[in-house]
């Protein structure tokens, strides 16, 4: 190919960013991975260590609690996320620029602002419990913090935009006119929401299901700061691994298994997309 | 219980009594009254934004009256949600389910009904047979023509046997061959079925080949209402005329009455037609006649009871099966003229020429 023909490809555009991914994120991981596995041995020590860490009970647990926490979170973000994707399909501008200046502007404030935020509110004396006290409706405070339901809300709540904007754009490819034809064709409005609506929108409920849950089981600071210690996930234990066992072949394996993992659900992820594209909607 | 029995005796009769629509000061539909018979084809036709489809939507339930009411068999529907008006519809983009095959889509109105799965199987096959998809139960939409589309849209709507059939310009989104085509299998289905059609469109051919009548609407009114040759032949008024294919519309001044017969003075042209509405002398009104009723005439020849004049061709439009003319009789009045393409070579811009009409071609339309 002439280099002139080279210059007038627009994929030209791309390559600085390629190029930047390069150095910064795919050098350095490899980097890492060979690295780090070189300290343990051959290829053969490198499975068999691999083997049993994967297999220790502590991983398995990470890995359980991990998966188990992003599935409820995933399940979370859809039950609240449906609702106001619904919402701001079917409303008017004013109302439709306010919810979505709620959605979006909490992701200007760092995650570490937002958790701290939450845990003056769900603290033993934090306003909820206060609430709670107050209104007599519990005895003594509730425990919101420093436990699973901890982990759930402050994820659920950091999750719920990529959640509510995937769904978003879904629904709003939904054409009215479907409705419509099935109401006058003599659907009520529960029988054409459950036969047309939601049948029509799933597909972006499984996109940001996917792109939630992904991000889930990749997540440090909020069950860090808010989980208690049972709810140890895996991304805080490759942490520890690093920082206090200075174990930095072990942190590099349990990264894999996570990076399999993510990749694989990525791969699912994506043949949603494609499949969307099939159905020309 | 079959489905095929119509619910108790009634027939599909539509009355729309003083229909208004208004969105802010605007009247988008206003004070519309029609009287629909069981088992019509009915159609509303009138340019975009004549509120022809607001018109409809409001005999669906998918807009409210805002004045007047609309009654099916005597009973006021006015209120009553689309879902429990029991019309079959029609979108102009075919709105398919697309997570549905041909079948589902097909079935739809049968299982919102809850109809038992036997019935369903037998309902479905006959609609599609009727329509001629049989064969493309198992398709969906993405793998269809337009014309297949539309075909599963109208299988659709008359699976359930509903009374009345609501159409919004169906066929807008076909070419015109297979409009033409469409136009016969909608009006046979129609005509075979007993149901009443209510069909939008602005198409005028189209409304003229499948209506039993025509409504003919313009801002919001309906300007007339009649079967095709009647609002074709005799318009109410010149934007009826205009608008149901080419016409001659020559403004002029009475200028004499004997019994039902005018003369009008046409720049300096003096013509002679028919008169149906109420003119008085000295009044401002117009002479319509088609291009078709137009003919050409051999020079010098007398005009026994009808209209002659003389001019000279200033366009030529050759249409393929006819030859238009432009003819200019007088300073700045014209004469078009259809002409039957019959092998000939089209005459010259410019060539004399005489036309001639006889008076009951044409009418006069008050000013």
């Amino acid at each position: 190919m002439p280099l002139a023909n080279f210059w007038r490809d627009p994929a030209v555009l791309i390559v600085p960013a390629m190029v930047f991914i390069a150095i910064g994120f795919a050098v350095p991981l490899v980097w890492f991975f060979v690295e780090t596995l070189r300290e343990i041995g051959s290829l053969a020590e490198i499975a068999d260590q691999a083997m049993s860490i994967a297999t220790s009970r502590a991983v398995i647990n990470a890995m359980f609690t991990t998966n188990w926490i992003a599935l409820l979170v995933t399940l979370l973000t859809l039950l609240a996320g449906y609702p106001i994707a619904y919402f701001l399909c079917h409303s008017d501008r004013l109302r439709f620029t306010l919810v979505l200046f709620c959605i979006i502007v909490p992701y200007f404030t760092s995650v570490i602002v937002r958790t701290y935020s939450w845990m003056v509110l769900l603290g033993r004396n934090g306003i909820v419990n206060q609430l709670l006290l107050g209104s007599g409706l519990v005895d003594a405070p509730v425990a919101l913090l420093y436990n699973k339901t901890g982990i759930l809300i402050g994820m659920t709540y950091v999750l719920l935009p990529y959640m509510i904007l995937t769904l978003y754009a879904a629904m709003k490819a939904i054409d009215p006119s479907y409705m419509r034809a099935a109401q006058a064709l003599g659907a009520s409005r529960t029988y054409a929401f459950r036969h047309v609506y939601l049948p029509l929108s799933a597909h972006g409920a499984i996109s940001g299901c996917l792109i939630v849950f992904i991000l889930a089981i990749g997540f440090f600071i909020t069950p860090a700061l808010m989980g208690g210690p049972s709810d140890v996930m895996i991304a805080m234990l490759i942490e520890r691994s690093v920082e206090i066992m200075l174990d930095w072949p072990s942190a590099a394996i349990m990264s894999l298994l996570l990076l399999a993992l993510t990749l694989v659900l990525y791969a699912i992820y994506y043949r949603v997309t494609d499949v969307r594209r099939m159905m020309g909607t | 219980m079959s489905v095929r029995t119509p619910s108790g005796n009634l027939k599909g009769a539509i009355d729309l009594r003083g229909v208004t629509k208004r969105y802010g000061a605007e009247r988008v539909v206003d004070d519309v009254s029609l009287a629909i018979q069981p088992g019509e084809f009915f159609s509303l036709l009138g340019p975009s934004g004549s509120g022809k489809t607001t018109t409809l939507m409001m005999i669906a339930g998918f807009a409210g009256v805002d004045e007047g009411a609309i009654a099916v068999d005597g009973a006021d529907i006015s209120g009553m949600q689309p879902q429990h008006r029991g019309f079959g519809m029609v979108f102009q983009n075919y709105a398919i389910f697309p997570h549905l095959n041909v079948f589902e889509n097909v079935a739809f109105p049968l299982r919102a009904r809850r109809q038992p799965e036997a019935a369903v199987r037998e309902r479905v096959t006959w609609a599609l047979d009727l329509v001629q998809l049989g064969t493309f139960a198992d398709r969906f939409a993405r793998q269809l023509s337009g014309g297949q589309q539309q075909r599963v849209a109208i299988a659709r709507a008359i699976v359930f046997e509903p009374r009345i059939v609501l159409m919004d310009e169906p066929l807008g989104a076909l070419d015109k061959n297979l409009r033409y085509d469409m136009q016969v299998e909608i009006k046979e289905i129609q005509r075979r079925l007993g149901m009443t059609v209510v069909y939008v469109t602005h198409d005028q051919e189209e409304a003229m080949n499948m209506s039993d009548r025509i409504a003919i609407m313009n801002r919001g009114r309906i300007e007339q209402v009649g079967m095709p040759s009647e609002v074709y032949e005799r318009p109410s008024n010149a934007f009826v005329g205009r608008f149901l294919g080419e016409a001659n519309i020559l403004d002029g001044t009475i200028d004499g009455l004997e019994g039902d017969c005018a003369t009008l003075r046409v720049g300096g042209l003096v013509l002679r037609a028919r008169v149906r509405d109420a003119v008085t002398v000295g009044s401002r009104a117009s002479l319509f006649v088609r291009p078709e009723r137009v003919a050409i005439r051999s020079p010098g020849a007398g005009e026994r009871s009808g209209n002659r004049v003389e001019g000279h061709v200033r366009r030529v439009s050759f249409l393929g099966n006819i030859v238009r003319y432009l003819v200019e009789a007088a300073p700045s009045t014209h004469v078009m003229v259809d002409v039957q393409n019959d092998g000939r070579p089209p005459l010259a811009v410019d060539t004399a020429i005489a036309l001639g009409w006889a008076m009951e071609d044409s009418l006069i339309l008050a000013g």
